[in-house]
């Protein structure tokens, strides 16, 4: 968040009401229009890192639906809204200011067309999905694997036998350090040192919505089969994940996603349940 | 109010029951030419697709059944409504309510009509472009065909009896009629839905697909989540267009008693409509439980993948449903004396309702520029992160359902001043139970981030039963508050502005569109299965559309079906017409004449 912004939104929104009121009376069209104008500042420029344009005009359409259901939920105020629009286009007093506005609504289109026309290109942004669906089954050298009723193997070790769990959570710290913080990082944000050669970037485990909202298996399958097992489905995924069944053994991956989870903290997303 | 004016014929609808044969046997004939020269052919393994040339197979059929499935909600859900309506009318003694019941009635046998014609040309399109897994499907599912068969001709049998029934039978035995109508309803809709959820996640089979146990094929996982989530939807949608064919009665009305008529039937379909949207999330969230539970592939598929941009177009879709159904109980104050000292809550309700739909409507994943995600470190921006996941969903929706019970509320007691002698604190006590629910709501969506998925998803249970429960008792203690008010006037009925019947037009499209956006959503999620993991699509058409593709032609949907729903009205408008009479001079005029004055 940006403080200092938002909170001189607040402080001009504050002085409109309490001082500039008392010289000049505002009606309910102008509120509005000024209530838009700090929300769309405060989406701008109130929020750090800046939120993405898209967010900003799904943020304001939503805004824009709600202040027009506002100033039309009440027939006298519409009807008074009317009325003032009919005398700011009629009456003669407000003949330069009507001059005004005529002028300067072009201008600023003319502005803005100019600005965005000397923005830097950038590639077109797209929707990205970011949790690619997983097969039914896999297939881990030369074994048939359902990904739907697989379990880690280890994990029953937590309550059976602790020494042996916590060896295989040795084993996948070792793993981890050796193959895959390069990428994801030594404290799993997704900020290791190749991480700003690659867009997207990385995963960070870190995050609640990555492996703490996914099954085991779904962790297995990806790091398996890597970007070339992704489905042909909302490509392309432009992953740079390497198939690691090529490079490690079904145990060594069932046990870097226990560490995965041992580090984080998270616990996985238990399997079936409900019915 | 009086509805002496309002014109009502009753014997001017006959003939109802041949209307969906010629539209039926016009649809086979058509299949058959597009079929018949396989038909023709010698007889050799049968095909596992057909095409039909200039248009997609899978495209005609998607339109086909959700136009049918459309008509079929309506079908099922007006009945439910029209019956309960009815029955008070009966226990009240008040005529208008009996009237009321019956304009909502006569939508339904036409719409009946479109139902069996556009389920015709789905079993035939079935049979013609998809004989393969038609012929699964029958395997499977056989045995449930004839009550389903039995019960549609029962469900006919119900329907015209309850429709040409109306005045003619005594009132007990109408309202069995009704009521009969309702169960046999569901039971088909019930029916349908075991052949439909098998084919996301079947059960009752081996692993050659064999059946095993039909109850297991029928009881899959999402077979109950969707009978329930259907039947309450269906209500809300056939609410909300009943209550647009009230709008639209209402907007040509041509007399103030016609006007106060229609506007109550508006304000009574769509109170039926938001009576059955509160619990909607509520079932909808439960199926998609089951979804994931069933297997995590086709969760993460429509919830994280492939289809998850379609789920903010519904959260806008819902979002703006909830806006426009609070808008219209807004504007309805304006029909009651007393409302204007509620008007300065309007503001604070559309505040949380735009903060709540804002949320609702945030996405996990962002459409962004290379440079605003370098910017945000990644696809996911920091702050709005935690908006993105079912936590702060939830805890939207059910503050958005709070919210629009709160407006309900306000309507409610506008022209009411409560003279019980524990009044004040009674409003505290409400106040109270709303404080205590919003906080422990809101808990509940931040305490969701510290735990475990499982834990979190068994955090939206308290959550809506803690609404629910304030809902309940806030509506106890009200009816207990305002028992002998003192009235500050009687409602104006037909004192609303036009602007209103719009909003509800408008809540009819979003409900309709919603509708058509959800059904693709479900069937599509499959991907390239006919039946999940057991039966592939191996056709032409076994990948999944674009986005735009699909909401174009779910658009398109919505438009054909608002199409026919203009004839259903005027159809229904027709039976309220005067009779025929030729002008004086025309020809017909001169016949009579001739006629009546030759001698005997």
């Amino acid at each position: 968040m940006n403080l200092f912004v938002l909170l001189g939104i607040a402080a001009v929104m504050v002085l409109i009401q309490q001082v500039l009121t008392r010289w000049i009376q505002l009606n309910r069209i102008a509120w509005l229009g000024i209530w838009w104008v700090a929300l769309w500042a405060a989406f701008s420029y109130g929020i750090n890192p800046p939120l993405p344009n898209s967010i900003i005009v799904l943020f304001m359409a939503i805004i824009t639906i709600a202040l027009m259901a506002y100033l039309s939920a009440d027939n006298e105020e519409l009807e008074e809204a009317r009325q003032s629009i009919v005398r700011f286009m009629v009456a003669q007093e407000y003949r330069i200011a009507l001059v005004i506005v005529l002028l300067v609504i072009p201008a600023a289109v003319a502005a803005w067309t100019y600005a965005s026309m000397n923005e830097a290109p950038q590639p077109p942004s797209s929707g990205r999905t970011i949790h690619p669906p997983p097969p039914s089954s896999i297939t881990f050298a030369g074994n048939s694997i359902d990904l739907a009723t697989a379990n880690n193997p280890y994990r029953e070790l937590e309550h059976t036998d602790e020494a042996a769990f916590a060896a295989h959570v040795a084993n996948g710290r070792r793993i981890y350090f050796q193959n895959c913080f390069y990428c994801h990082g030594d404290n799993m944000q997704g900020a290791g040192m190749f991480a700003h050669g690659y867009d997207p970037l990385p995963a960070n485990f870190n995050d609640a919505t990555t492996i703490a909202m996914l099954q085991e298996s779904y962790l297995f399958w990806r790091i398996a089969k890597g970007a070339p097992g992704l489905p042909s489905e909302s490509t392309p995924w432009s992953s740079a994940m390497p198939a690691w069944e090529l490079f490690l053994t079904e145990e060594e991956i069932w046990d870097v996603i226990l560490f995965l989870y041992e580090y984080t903290g998270y616990e996985p997303r238990a399997q079936g349940m409900p019915h | 109010m009086t509805t002496d004016s309002i014109p009502v014929v009753r014997t001017t609808c006959q003939g109802a029951w041949w209307r969906g044969l010629p539209a039926g046997l016009a649809a086979f004939v058509l299949l058959a030419l597009v079929a018949g020269p396989a038909w023709g052919m010698p007889q050799e393994a049968a095909p596992e697709y057909r095409a039909l040339p200039f248009i997609s197979s899978r495209v005609l059929m998607w339109a086909v059944a959700e136009l049918h499935l459309m008509f079929a909600a309506f079908v099922l859900a007006v009945p439910m409504f029209a019956l309960v309506i009815e029955f008070i009318g009966y226990r009240t003694g008040d005529k208008r309510y009996d009237q009321l019941a019956y304009d909502f009635t006569k939508l339904l046998s036409v719409s009946f009509s479109f139902t069996a014609t556009l389920g015709a040309l789905l079993t035939f399109g079935l049979l013609v472009f998809y004989p393969a897994l038609t012929q699964y499907l029958v395997k499977i599912f056989s045995w449930t065909f004839l009550p389903y068969v039995l019960l549609f001709f029962l469900e006919a049998f119900f329907l015209y009896a309850y429709y040409y029934g109306w005045g003619k039978l005594s009132p007990r035995l109408h309202l069995f009629i009704g009521l009969m109508l309702n169960l046999v309803g569901t039971a088909i809709m019930f029916i349908a839905n075991a052949w439909l959820t098998f084919m996301n996640t079947p059960n009752g089979i081996d692993d050659m697909g064999n059946l095993t146990s039909l109850w297991e094929a029928i009881n899959n996982y999402t077979w109950m989540p969707i009978n329930i989530h259907r039947l309450i939807a269906n209500v809300a949608f056939g609410g909300a267009i009943g209550a647009a064919y009230g709008a639209f009665k209402f907007l040509g009305a041509k007399t103030l008693a016609a006007k106060a008529h229609y506007d109550w039937m508006g304000y009574i379909g769509i109170f039926v409509a938001i009576c059955a949207l509160l619990p909607l999330p509520f079932a909808g969230y439960w199926l998609g439980v089951e979804i994931y539970a069933y297997d995590q592939s086709l969760g993460i598929t429509l919830m994280g993948g492939t289809f998850s941009w379609l789920f903010i177009v519904q959260a806008v879709l819902i979002g703006n449903l909830f806006l426009a159904a609070n808008y219209y109980l807004w504007l309805s104050m304006a029909r009651i004396p007393g409302a204007e000292r509620f008007r300065g809550f309007i503001k604070y309700l559309l505040g949380v309702i735009t903060l709540c739909f804002i949320v609702w409507a945030t996405p996990h994943s962002l459409v962004a520029t290379v440079e605003e995600a370098r910017a945000m470190g990644g696809s996911h921006h920091p702050i709005l992160n935690v908006l993105g996941v079912m936590s702060a969903k939830n805890t939207a929706v059910n503050l958005l359902i709070l919210t629009t019970y709160v407006s309900f509320l306000l309507y409610r007691r506008a022209n009411k001043e409560a003279t019980v002698s524990w009044a004040r604190i009674g409003n505290w006590i409400q106040f109270g139970i709303f404080a205590v629910v919003v906080i422990y709501v809101v808990f509940l969506g931040v305490y969701g981030y510290f735990v475990d998925a499982q834990t979190r998803i068994g955090l939206s249970r308290p959550q809506v039963l803690s609404v629910l429960f304030a809902m309940a008792s806030v509506t106890v203690i009200d009816l207990f508050l305002f028992k002998n008010a003192k009235s500050r006037g009687e409602i104006v009925w037909g004192k609303i502005s036009a602007r209103s019947q719009y909003a509800l037009f408008f809540l009819a499209i979003t409900f309709t569109w919603l509708m058509g956006l959800m059904g693709y959503v479900r069937a599509g999620m499959r991907q390239h299965w006919h039946v999940y993991g057991v039966m592939r699509d191996t056709s032409v058409d076994a990948f999944t559309p674009t986005l735009g593709f699909a909401g174009g032609v779910v658009s398109a949907i919505v438009i054909v079906f608002f199409l026919l729903i203009a004839i259903v009205f005027f159809l229904a408008g027709l039976s309220g017409r005067k009779d025929w009479t030729p002008k004086s001079g025309s020809r017909w005029n001169e016949e009579e004449t001739t006629v009546s004055t030759e001698p005997a």
